[in-house]
């Protein structure tokens, strides 16, 4: 083989290579230039960032907050870092816990005479079983005609939601004005570990959840043959790998923490279903999930940033004439910025050339 | 007899009228597809583009300068996704989803600053239409296209434009060719960068002139999030299109029909919601029956190409 | 004088140094062999000269003047082409659309298709080159590819022609055509430099071989009749190499352990396998001698579960085996063990580790996995243990297969499947893209089996190694078993006359005509 150089020392180089950095770094540059667009707006982003930060940990009950809104995000971005170790694009997470939510508040709502230690699993069953075969649905449909998994799931997102609204509207409609279900059974409630907030213990199911899946794909059988087809998926077929089978699986794994989401939602915040419900949540867990480098470590970190940042947000547009949807801006930019570290690459480099040619005195 | 005969030709007439938004959006994928470039953002670049039509007309009180401002902001969305796949390498479908989130929180954030409204703007001049001269006086022809936009008539253009592009100019071959193999296109020299971003450019400002034609060519006003997936049908229709630009528009129309047929059942005793999952049920359904085209996918699409002595 | 100088040419990737201080010097109208194992820089060194790669420094001078090459493009201007080992060609568009691509003529802005082709068919003729300028390259042969792509190189008014690895994917009388056409294309003055690991082609074609050995010249010789491949596969690997391999037959009965019966192979009506009929014995080696793209690959597939027989059975263990239950996993369950002709496709998963890959296609079993669990522990004693075993070169088993020579790759590969005690081993191009000194490894190890009583299918487009290694020979052409016979029986030329369809006389009479 040709020779190999020696690369001594700490170097630029190698940083930019580190995920975990390049990951802090995007963040930053997108709070930066959300700032910046923030500033030809009008607004002020000191204002804006600092009713944001107190919007997310200026108090208990802020915290709080953060923390509850982050719990769904958690599975969110579960679920789609999941089906990205597994070599699948879920795009269809909306749909997905829309489609756990539905059944367990129902099961929730119409299912009387158990104790919470039956009732609450019960419920958590129901919303993976829901959110699962949607997702799967779209697995077996990429099967059968071979068609990109991301216009499936996207196509799927809108007929959950728009079957959703019927079955909130017609069959399963509580009375009131609201379009929603029947409140559930209390035996089904999450406790609420901060009074007057989002804050429960589904909190603790989401954090469970990503232990799980850390281990189900670092120390399972599943979890190996998943990893296989992600980077190869016909060293896997000649492996002896079912790859039509194990997609299903990684769709329905994938679909089930969508759906779980869904149903702490409801058990815990609304206890109930309601339209709208789940706004955003599927887009912010892509961006979670590639900001966290499909990792079960960073998704949990990342889905904790973007609670901050969404929380923060309704707290912004409470306290300053800033829109909230400015949040989705920050969203797309930390998409953009984390998914092309290209970007952040050139820039270091840029600066370490600066750096170098001065020492050259060039 | 002439009942079928009215319903039949006021389905046609919605089919060509309502395909519109979407045919273009398809136009402009199927030629950034076939140079290789997957563009998920169509969805946020008609978004953008039907804001911006909106404004341009707003604040010139003039139609055309307003799909002129549509059609620039189309061309910088285009090449936002361009450098960031082409130059940067970052994944297709990445690019894409960044785009529609940012078009998404942009467009609101923008109405709330130019219009001081959450939901949607004030009306704006916006296209009216046209008669087309001599259609007028054939009796079933003049209820399906006797009055038509402007933009049906560019949508033609765009049409026979993107196609003798392709197909009939080198610029087009070479497109074609790297698409399906870049690298063999750069080994011969060819600009591989230059082309992928011309085609993505295209496909915004074409995208944009869809979303143009939502807002000033149809209900005269910008309303929050109003593409409601047009654009990811879009996407649906250049694979049924057999990436094809005749096939793009013709898969267009299949939608068109079946919006068309929507709105007609909305009246009706249907539940709305049932109704309003028409359109996506029928992208799925349609998704089987592309399956069977023996257009296949340009090779390379979704592939990021390094030129000499990158990576 | 002198049409290519390179002088000083050093080329630093990240963390390999490709090129050290290599000179070159290629008169004027000669051929010229670039001689190396894969991974010493040949590649490299003639990507500097075509301008894909700058080189870190030196110089280069065409035709006495010295030049800085940015692009292929400027590459092109000074008169130099390149013919790529895979080849660059765009498969659904036509020969004369990818002959003229980057030069194609037009007429009032448009591509003019009928210029192109008349273009195409003169410089054919001129050449001696047979193309049709009409077909679609997607439907044209691997030899005839070739041809389009020097037509390339040709219609860009190359006067210096790199080829890489040309005979790589040739059948023998290919290989005729080709060298025809090469010694032509010299004698209009055309200068062509070939990068190539085969020694006895270097000794036919070439005038002048330098060889390269880990990014440096060892030696630069004018090629004369009294050079053998001994001396330059010493010079290639800088010690001495042996040539052959020890085989004797293996006494005992043979039983057929795997076989074929009437199977065939049918998609979109065209027959892939066609009722073919084989039998892999114990303690033999199955040699299937034929051209790429003639079934070999629907051979592997059917045997290792990874496609289905339209007709005809797969025999295993004496049974016929049914063939909806026919799948990769039941086939590596019945210790059919599968070397893939293309191991960075389906040999190995590059981002897992040395460990992981040993494992893969047994990793359901104990004692690497229980009730779905994996166990680490006795995953890695194995892996070491194998790994050792069977000569990986490498840093740990967590390394990444990915960051593994070729040799080792393969390796690895080989470690899997014999660690496994399998009864059937279907090696598929077991030494390509492998240094020679792991060719020798494999080949030992590939005979071991053997006499330890393994029946074993070997695929190779090497006719040496297939000739050498095999006890029997069967030649595939167009999913047919054309011929077979035992390997003692075969000449390269009768074989390569078969592996195209002909029988030795008719060949005979062709030759003649030419």
């Amino acid at each position: 083989m040709t020779q190999k150089t020696q690369k001594k020392g700490f170097s630029l180089e190698k940083l930019t290579q580190n995920t975990v950095f390049l990951s802090v770094i995007s963040l930053i540059l997108s709070l930066l230039v959300a700032g910046l667009v923030m500033m030809i707006a009008g607004y002020s982003p000191i204002e804006g960032y600092s009713a944001m930060f107190t919007g997310a940990f200026g108090s208990v009950d802020n915290i709080a907050q953060t923390l509850g809104t982050a719990t769904p995000l958690i599975f969110a971005g579960l679920a789609m870092a999941f089906a990205a170790r597994g070599g699948m694009f879920n795009i269809g997470i909306e749909g997905q816990i829309i489609a756990g939510a539905m059944p367990a508040a129902l099961v929730g709502a119409y299912c009387s005479g158990l104790p919470w230690f039956i009732h609450v699993p019960l419920c958590f069953v129901a919303g993976m079983i829901g959110g699962g075969l949607w997702a799967m649905l779209a697995g077996f449909l990429k099967n059968k005609l071979r068609v990109s998994e991301v216009i499936l799931t996207i196509m799927l997102n809108y007929v959950m939601q728009y079957l959703a609204e019927y079955l909130a509207n017609y069959q399963f409609k509580a009375e009131g004005m609201l379009v929603r279900t029947e409140t559930i059974l209390p035996s089904a409630e999450l406790p609420t570990l901060i009074p007057y907030s989002r804050l429960t213990t589904g909190i603790f199911v989401a954090l469970a959840f990503a232990v799980f899946v850390w281990w189900f794909l670092s120390r399972t059988t599943p979890g190996y043959q998943m990893r296989a087809i992600a980077q190869n998926p016909y060293a896997a077929e000649a492996g002896g790998i079912n790859i039509a089978r194990m997609n299903l699986l990684t769709m329905f794994l994938s679909g089930a923490l969508a759906g779980m989401g869904g149903a702490v939602e409801v058990m815990g915040v609304h206890h109930y279903f309601i339209v709208n419900m789940t706004s955003g949540y599927g887009f912010d867990g892509v961006a979670i999930a590639v900001m966290g480098n499909n990792t079960p470590l960073g998704t949990v970190i990342s889905a904790l940033i973007f609670g901050a940042l969404r929380a923060g947000s309704t707290s912004m547009n409470r306290m300053t004439s800033i829109p909230g949807e400015f949040i989705q801006v920050l969203q797309a930019l930390v998409i953009i910025f984390v998914s092309t570290p290209g970007i952040v690459r050139a820039l270091l480099r840029r600066r370490s050339f600066k750096k170098n040619d001065q020492k050259k005195g060039a | 007899m002439g009942d079928v005969l009215s319903i039949a030709t006021s389905l046609i007439a919605g089919s060509i009228r309502v395909s519109i938004p979407i045919a273009f959006a398809a136009l402009g994928g199927t030629l950034s597809e076939r140079s290789g470039i997957i563009n998920m953002g169509l969805e946020g670049t008609m978004l953008m583009g039907a804001f911006f039509g909106v404004v341009g007309s707003y604040y010139s009180q003039n139609v055309w300068i307003g799909l002129l401002v549509a059609m620039l902001a189309g061309a910088l969305v285009g090449l936002l996704h361009g450098v960031l796949t082409i130059k940067f390498k970052c994944e297709h479908v990445l690019a894409g989803v960044g785009i529609n989130v940012l078009a998404s929180g942009l467009t609101v954030v923008l109405l709330q600053m130019i219009f001081n409204a959450k939901g949607k703007s004030c009306e704006v001049p916006s296209f009216s239409m046209i008669t087309i001269p001599g259609i007028n006086q054939i009796p079933v022809l003049k209820d399906i296209i006797g009055q038509v936009s402007p933009m049906l008539i560019l949508l033609v253009i765009s049409i026979v434009g993107v196609w003798f592009l392709l197909y009939r100019t080198v610029f087009g071959l070479r497109a074609r060719v790297i698409g399906e193999n870049p690298e063999a296109a750069g080994s011969m020299g060819i600009n591989v960068y230059r082309t992928q971003y011309i085609c993505v450019i295209l496909c915004g400002i074409l995208a944009a002139m869809g979303g143009a034609y939502m807002s000033i060519g149809d209900i005269h006003l910008f309303s929050r999030d109003m593409v409601a997936g047009r654009g990811f049908i879009a996407m649906a229709v250049v694979i049924f299109g057999g990436w094809h630009p005749v096939g793009a528009y013709l898969g267009s129309l299949l939608f068109g029909l079946a919006q068309s047929m929507q709105y007609r059942l909305q009246s009706g005793s249907i539940p709305p919601q049932l109704v309003q999952m028409l359109p996506y049920v029928m992208t799925l359904v349609v998704l089987v029956f592309a399956r069977g085209s023996k257009h296949r996918a340009p090779a390379a699409e979704g592939r990021h190409y390094y030129a000499k002595g990158e990576q | 004088m002198y049409a290519v100088e390179m002088h000083g040419i050093t080329k630093q990737f990240k963390n390999v140094l490709a090129n050290s201080n290599v000179e070159l010097m290629v008169k004027r109208g000669e051929i010229h062999s670039l001689l190396g194992e894969n991974g010493a820089g040949k590649s490299t060194l003639m990507n500097i000269l075509y301008g894909m790669y700058a080189p870190t420094s030196g110089q280069i001078i065409v035709q006495g003047q010295p030049v800085v090459i940015e692009n292929p493009l400027k590459a092109i201007s000074l008169g130099i082409a390149m013919v790529h080992q895979h080849f660059m060609l765009i498969e659904p568009l036509t020969v004369a659309e990818n002959v003229v691509l980057g030069y194609e003529p037009k007429k009032r802005g448009c591509f003019d298709m009928k210029k192109a082709v008349e273009e195409v068919n003169t410089l054919a003729d001129q050449y001696g080159l047979h193309v049709d300028a009409h077909e679609k390259v997607e439907n044209l042969s691997v030899g005839t590819k070739q041809r389009v792509e020097i037509l390339k190189a040709l219609y860009r008014k190359a006067d210096i022609l790199i080829l890489d690895e040309p005979t790589a994917v040739l059948t023998p009388q290919e290989v005729s055509d080709l060298f025809r056409v090469l010694r032509k294309l010299k004698e209009s003055g055309k200068t062509i430099i070939i990068i190539t690991h085969k020694l006895k082609e270097t000794l036919e074609l070439a005038d002048t071989v330098t060889v390269l050995r880990k990014g440096q010249v060892i030696s630069s010789l004018p090629v004369t009749k009294e050079m053998d491949q001994a001396q330059l596969a010493e010079l290639m690997v800088g010690r001495i190499v042996s040539l052959e391999t020890e085989k004797k037959p293996v006494p005992g009965e043979h039983e057929v352990v795997m076989a074929l019966q009437n199977a065939t192979l049918t998609r979109d009506k065209r027959n892939l396998l066609d009722d073919v009929n084989l039998e892999i014995r114990s303690g033999e080696i199955l040699g299937i001698a034929g051209v790429e793209g003639n079934g070999q690959t629907e051979l592997i597939d059917v045997l290792t579960g990874l496609q289905r027989l339209t007709g005809g059975h797969v025999v295993l263990g004496g049974k016929q085996l049914p063939a909806h239950r026919i799948t990769p996993r039941f086939m590596l369950e019945a210790h059919v063990g599968h070397i893939p002709e293309d191991r960075g496709k389906r040999g190995f998963v590059p981002g897992f580790t040395i460990a992981e890959n040993i494992v893969l296609g047994y990793h359901r079993n104990k004692p690497f996995a229980k009730h779905g669990i994996i166990n680490r522990k006795a995953r890695d004693e194995f892996a070491n243990r194998v790994a050792k075993q069977y000569d990986v070169r490498m840093d740990s088993i967590n390394d990444t297969v990915g960051s593994l020579s070729g040799g080792n790759q393969q390796k690895v590969i080989i470690g899997r499947v014999f660690a496994q005690d399998p009864r059937v081993i279907i090696a598929a191009q077991p030494t390509r893209g492998v240094d020679i000194g792991a060719i020798e490894y494999i080949h030992s190890e590939l005979v071991k089996m053997r006499d330890a009583g393994k029946a074993v299918l070997l695929i190779s487009a090497d006719l040496d190694e297939l000739m050498r290694l095999s006890d029997k020979i069967a030649v595939l052409y167009d999913g047919r078993i054309v011929d077979r016979r035992d390997a003692s029986e075969y000449d390269e030329r009768t074989l390569g006359a078969l592996m195209t369809g002909h029988t030795p006389e008719s060949m005979e009479k062709e030759v003649k005509q030419a």
